[in-house]
């Protein structure tokens, strides 16, 4: 993000490593996650993460619309992405435009290499993700809120994928960006995790890291996708749970 | 299970005469890691190096060889045998094509209906929107559903409404040796077709339809706790007294009219989730 404007750039960190809005390097933002928000989807979740507010829906798997996508060995999995106008302090003009259609992309493939596409033959899997409000972080924000909703709507994969932003801020590596780090930061590195194997399914950076600290960013990420993960798992148990066998069943 | 990270194994054999682990009704998620009890995986599992994990939410069922998921939610999953309620979504010259919930359109071929029919005079007999009730006949690997209209049961629908729930409470619909289901009719009059797709067809008074609408939703909503036909009894006879004068004692049905084509014996099938 360079240099301009370097009066008005926010203290950052502060000397005793306190984060803009109090948070330590490793901490994340408050998550709060529902599983099953939506009545009329498959499945769907909602996701609250520090000041963003994320709605994501899945439908499927279905038929292919148009046809001609349609793939005779496996499902195909197609993401929408979309900021609402008000989700931004500028008015968002709403649409399409050049980042939604790649963060759809990459959603859309991180989703694509853990559910079992191959058991739905001719069909789409597809997913809406509706940032309401965002705050930096909307694509993994997202990707957790469709995950989410995939295992609602009983899709069969490989296992839940948590995703977090880790990024450089005032030389330091700090994990879960909200805006003003991103904005005046110096690097920003989202990535999504497949806990139950340990890869990653989606890593994307923009900005400048030394291979160092992009080590120690990948670290952090990993380990903070697992806090995350914790959260989606009891979002789907809390659900399935209360409509399941009474708590504490074993008895 | 407890709260938090992968799930322990779970609790052996408390399945009284059943085969050793069954039954332990234990939700997962995808990607925990489950015990397979030396079983083979089977739906809604995977197997990677030697270990066995869960690829959909649901509850874990050993039943030798196999051990398997048995999904909590998502569309309906076609077997060879359902008996479904469809709609028709679009007519060709030999075919129709039915919305059965399932993730593909399933064909009913005009030489699957007891109907003998001219090339193109398909829509003389079902027209876009038509409910009909049919069985899952064929499963090809290419995703196709084969359904047919030939047998007991099976035809086209006349009148009455669709309700539809989620194809995992249909168990609970039917209920254990078909109670729910004759709770419902007994009280209501009503006649009521259950497809194992969780689409339910309901025909009768208003006042009828109005209550075994009212019943299922909270079968949808509250399918998995104990008490349940009990609960949906006690529900339809506290709405029973405004009717009773308006209409004297709707004849119930005799269980042949009311239920030609049989729920599949399904009940029995799915673990129990009552205490």
């Amino acid at each position: 993000m360079g240099s301009v404007g370097a009066k008005d750039v926010p203290v950052l960190m502060s000397p005793d490593g306190k984060r803009i809005d109090g948070r330590r390097a490793d901490e994340l933002r408050p998550l709060a996650i529902t599983a099953g928000a939506l009545k009329q989807a498959d499945g769907s979740a909602f996701v609250e993460w520090g000041a963003n507010k994320v709605m994501a829906a899945v439908y499927g798997p279905r038929e292919v619309h148009p046809r001609h996508l349609q793939q005779n060995n496996k499902a195909i999995v197609q993401c929408r992405y979309n900021m609402a106008a008000f989700s931004v302090d500028e008015r968002k003009r709403p649409g399409l435009d050049r980042r939604s259609q790649e963060i759809s992309k990459v959603i859309a493939e991180a989703f694509e290499s853990v559910i079992f596409v191959e058991e739905f033959p001719r069909t789409s899997i597809d997913v809406y993700i509706e940032v309401l409000q965002a705050n930096a972080g909307t694509r993994c924000a997202g990707l957790v809120a469709a995950s989410v909703a995939l295992a609602d709507a009983g899709i069969p994969m490989v296992d839940l994928v948590p995703a977090v932003a880790v990024g450089k801020v005032a030389d330091s590596i700090v994990l879960d960006l909200k805006k003003e780090e991103d904005n005046y930061g110096s690097a920003d590195l989202p990535m999504a995790l497949v806990p139950q194997s340990g890869r990653l399914v989606l890593l994307q950076m923009e900005g400048h890291m030394t291979r160092d600290e992009l080590h120690r960013a990948l670290d952090l990420g990993v380990a903070g996708c697992r806090k995350i993960y914790d959260v989606m798992r009891q979002a789907l148990l809390d659900k399935y749970r209360a409509d399941g066998p009474a708590p504490g069943v074993a008895a | 299970m407890g709260s938090g990270h992968r799930p322990g194994p779970p609790s052996r054999g408390r399945g009284g005469g059943r085969p050793p682990p069954d039954r332990e009704r234990q939700l997962v998620l995808p990607g925990d890691e489950i015990d397979a009890h030396g079983l083979q995986p089977g739906p809604g599992t995977y197997r990677v190096h030697g270990r066995t994990y869960a690829s959909v939410l649901g509850l874990i069922q050993h039943r030798p060889p196999v051990v398997r998921i048995v999904p909590l939610s998502g569309r309906y999953i076609p077997h060879a045998g359902d008996v479904v309620v469809g709609t028709v979504t679009d007519v060709q010259g030999t075919f129709w094509l039915l919305d059965i919930g399932a993730p593909r359109w399933a064909p009913l071929h005009m030489t699957g209906t007891p109907w003998k029919i001219d090339f193109g005079e398909t829509e003389n007999y079902l027209r876009v929107g038509d409910s009909v009730v049919v069985a899952v006949e064929s499963l090809e690997s290419t995703g196709r559903i084969g359904v047919t209209m030939n047998g007991d049961g099976l035809g086209k629908l006349e009148g009455g409404t669709i309700v539809t729930v989620s194809p995992a409470r249909v168990p609970r619909v039917i209920g254990r040796g078909g109670s729910m289901i004759t709770t419902l009719t007994r009280h209501t009059g009503a006649k009521i077709s259950v497809g194992q797709n969780g689409r339910i067809w309901i025909d009768g008074s208003e006042e009828a339809i109005r209550r075994v609408t009212e019943s299922l939703r909270l079968i949808d909503e509250e399918g998995q706790r104990s008490g349940l036909t009990e609960r949906i009894a006690s529900y339809l006879t506290s709405t029973e007294a405004p009717a009773e004068g308006l209409m004297p004692g709707p004849a119930p049905p005799t269980r042949a009219e009311r239920e030609p084509e049989g729920e599949p014996p399904e009940a029995e099938d799915e673990p129990r989730l009552e205490e």
